[in-house]
């Protein structure tokens, strides 16, 4: 057992790997150097220069290179330093890495990771520093998407992602890198595509995505409070989606709010709705309710940020809005708070 | 400083002393010369007949494919690389089977060049079974990765930064593969250009890029969007590299130039930017007729044709004149048998289209 932090656990999922597959190698800037969240820090006095490569600040560059790299039989992990950056090489990600593998006949195989700090989470990164890019890349069949809500989840997720033989973005969210937590001993690995609930509930399922898992998690304590039993599933996982675990969920509920950091335009949280809109209606106590961020650009001041960013009180919102909707025995009617995600 | 007119001063039309002879420049490093042993003709590359013999085989291809193309039998875009073969064939000819190489959309010769099976390749292009991608990338992904042809990419420049990690790789193995990149002068105008290009100067890694100055970026002269004279050869000092032009319509030469970059690459010399300069003898696209080129450039060029020039060079070394109509005959001949028996295929099965997504063979995003 060793008490880490989510920055810690992304390197110690690095040097696991590293150390178990010598084809794991990694490239981005300033990575050599630490990184600038301090996420490959140590790596290189450990696994020397032929196994991590610092870049110019070229992000088709990197991203093509472990492209090229993965195609060729190696491992790459990439890191896309925040992940707006997505945006600038989005060529490499959208049209190439997503499809060579399709577009070829499977003559190839993209086993690479790209990986880097995603989200707001109130830090102040504005507009261009502080999105969660998850959404982008879910539009493009080929990409698998993982979003870690914890320094386990951070170890154990990364790792499969590097073993996966697929690319995988791997989206950590900066606002918990210092988040700490006692990790066991031994090989971590967590399989992509696989739920879990980290708090049974009865009256409501609460599905939620990286740093929105603890927005869910504080919701639901204060909803026990008044004796709503709030049932939070961590969905780890975009793609693949284990929409079964969320539909499962809904069979004992009768009830869903997605709970998602990014713009409610087109988000994650709207396949995840209508999925459970399509195969759980007959279970549906109430509608299925988003909780989003607000569809503006990202505000700096800790004020703006905090109108437009996901918080516990919009979710408890959300969800008396949802039981009064479905006028569950006992629950008195709340209205929800205007909606602008 | 305006770039050459490609129609008046163009390589290969205005004849010796044009303004694209290389001119001195301070070489970033001293390369040397490949010790003999390793020249090309001594390591059993193709000779001048069997360089002629793949070109005439890439016309007649190209031309047949056009003929397809018009009958509306092509499904999709295709840009055919009609006068631009010596390119092809000349890089291909010092690759050894273990080195990488990738193309653009214009990429049908450079599989085919690499040993691509030509009857998968058509049958890409058709849409029948048994294509070179099982009908999922058509005719500007055309790939043959066991033949080293690490595909066709219909993004402009989008593959330069992926070649840069095929050699990333073979450097990190020290393996002593070399990878070479072909992409068009457009090209050159594009960030990942210049992000590759950089990134691997940066890291020396062993890839030789191949600029096909066909000296028209899609409709548009590539001198009316350059402010410098050549496209990739007067940026290469951007990058410390050497500033190497080549005929691209003398396949000999190709060869040779390439042959020495590669070589360079394998010596752990770093990377080479090459301009070959070329000319395409139909439009971007099949679907183009190429009104916007001057009738007098065109002409020009057509005496230029790579397949009169390795005719008029084989010629005077000695080769009959029956003897090279006798091999384009038979490449004539053996695309036509070609085509019949692709065109006899029957389409692909369409569960086929969910196939090849994951690499375990599903294509389901959730469960």
């Amino acid at each position: 057992m060793a008490e880490l932090s989510y920055r810690q656990a992304v390197a110690a999922a690095l040097a696991q790997e590293m150390a178990r597959d010598d084809r794991v190698v990694l490239l981005g800037e300033d990575v050599a150097s630490g990184g600038v969240f301090k996420t490959t820090a140590g790596l290189l006095d450990r696994f020397g220069p032929d196994r991590i490569w610092n870049t110019p600040i070229s992000e088709q560059a990197i991203a093509g290179a472990a492209m090229g790299a993965a195609m060729a039989g190696l491992r790459p992990v990439a890191e896309i330093m925040f992940a707006d950056f997505y945006a600038t090489c989005w060529d490499q990600v959208a049209n190439e890495i997503a499809k060579v593998r399709y577009m070829t006949g499977g003559q190839v195989s993209v086993p690479l990771v790209l990986r880097g700090a995603n989200g707001s989470g109130g830090l102040g990164f504005g507009s261009q520093h502080g999105q969660s890019a998850e959404n982008w890349a879910m539009t493009v069949p080929g990409l698998k998407i993982a979003s870690p809500a914890s320094p386990a989840e951070a170890f154990g997720l990364l790792a499969a992602a590097i073993r996966d033989d697929d690319p995988v973005l791997v989206f950590e969210h900066k606002a918990l890198y210092g988040r700490k937590e006692e990790i066991g001993a031994g090989e971590q690995f967590i399989p992509l595509g696989r739920a879990r609930i980290v708090r049974p509930g009865r009256d409501i399922t609460l599905a939620g995505l990286s740093i929105t898992v603890g927005t869910c998690l504080a919701a639901a304590g204060g909803l026990a409070a008044d004796g709503i039993e709030a049932e939070v599933i961590d969905l780890r996982t975009l793609v693949p989606l284990d929409a079964a675990a969320v539909l499962g969920s809904v069979a004992r509920t009768g009830r869903l709010v997605v709970v998602e950091e990014n713009p409610g335009q087109l988000g994650w949280g709207a396949s995840v709705a209508a999925i459970a809109a399509q195969e759980a209606f007959g279970a549906l106590a109430a509608p299925v309710t988003r909780v989003s961020g607000g569809n503006v650009p990202l505000p700096v001041a800790a004020s703006l940020e905090a109108e437009v960013d996901v918080s516990v009180p919009r979710v408890i919102a959300a969800v008396r809005g949802v039981l009064g909707a479905s006028r569950l025995p006992g629950v008195s009617q709340f209205s929800a708070s205007q909606q602008k995600g | 400083m305006r770039a050459a007119d490609p129609g008046v001063a163009g390589p290969g039309v205005a004849g010796p002393g044009r303004a694209e002879e290389p001119r001195s420049v301070e070489p970033a490093r001293t390369r040397p010369s490949p010790p003999d042993d390793r020249s090309v003709l001594a390591m059993g590359v193709p000779d001048d007949l069997d360089l002629f013999t793949q070109m005439c085989f890439l016309r007649r291809f190209e031309e047949r494919v056009d003929s397809l193309y018009r009958q509306g039998l092509v499904h999709g875009p295709v840009h055919l690389g009609l006068g631009q073969e010596a390119v092809a064939v000349g890089a291909a000819a010092v690759l050894s089977p273990g080195d990488y190489s990738l193309g653009t959309y214009r990429g049908h010769a450079h599989a085919l060049a690499r040993g691509a099976p030509p009857d998968a390749v058509l049958a890409e292009l058709l849409g029948r079974q048994g294509g070179i991608c099982g009908g999922k990338g058509g005719s500007m992904h055309i790939t043959s990765v066991a033949h080293g042809y690490y595909g066709s990419y219909a993004i402009v420049g989008a593959h330069l930064p992926v070649a840069c990690g095929l050699a990333w790789a073979a450097k990190i193995r020290r393996s002593g593969q070399a990878t070479v990149c072909f992409f068009g002068d457009g090209t050159t105008n594009i960030g990942a250009f210049h992000e590759a290009v950089n990134l691997a100067a940066v890291w020396r890694l062993p890839v030789v890029f191949v600029c096909e100055n066909n000296w028209y970026m899609e409709y548009t002269p590539i001198g009316d969007v350059i402010p410098v004279a050549l496209p990739a050869a007067d940026r290469a000092a951007a990058y410390g590299l050497d500033r190497i032009v080549v005929d691209g319509n003398d396949v000999a030469a190709v060869r040779q130039v390439v042959g020495d970059a590669v070589g360079a690459a394998r010596a752990g010399h770093g990377p080479s930017l090459v301009e070959a300069h070329t000319y395409r003898l139909k439009g971007h696209s099949a679907a183009d007729g190429a009104a916007y080129r001057p009738a007098r450039e065109v002409a020009q060029w057509r005496e230029r044709d790579p397949l009169l020039l390795a005719r008029a060079a084989l010629g005077a070394a000695g080769t009959a004149a029956e003897k090279l109509d006798e091999i384009d005959e038979q490449a004539r001949a053996g695309v036509a048998d070609l085509a019949r028996q692709v065109l006899a295929r029957p389409a692909p099965d369409p569960a086929a289209a969910w196939a090849d997504v994951w690499s375990d063979g599903s294509w389901q995003w959730r469960n």
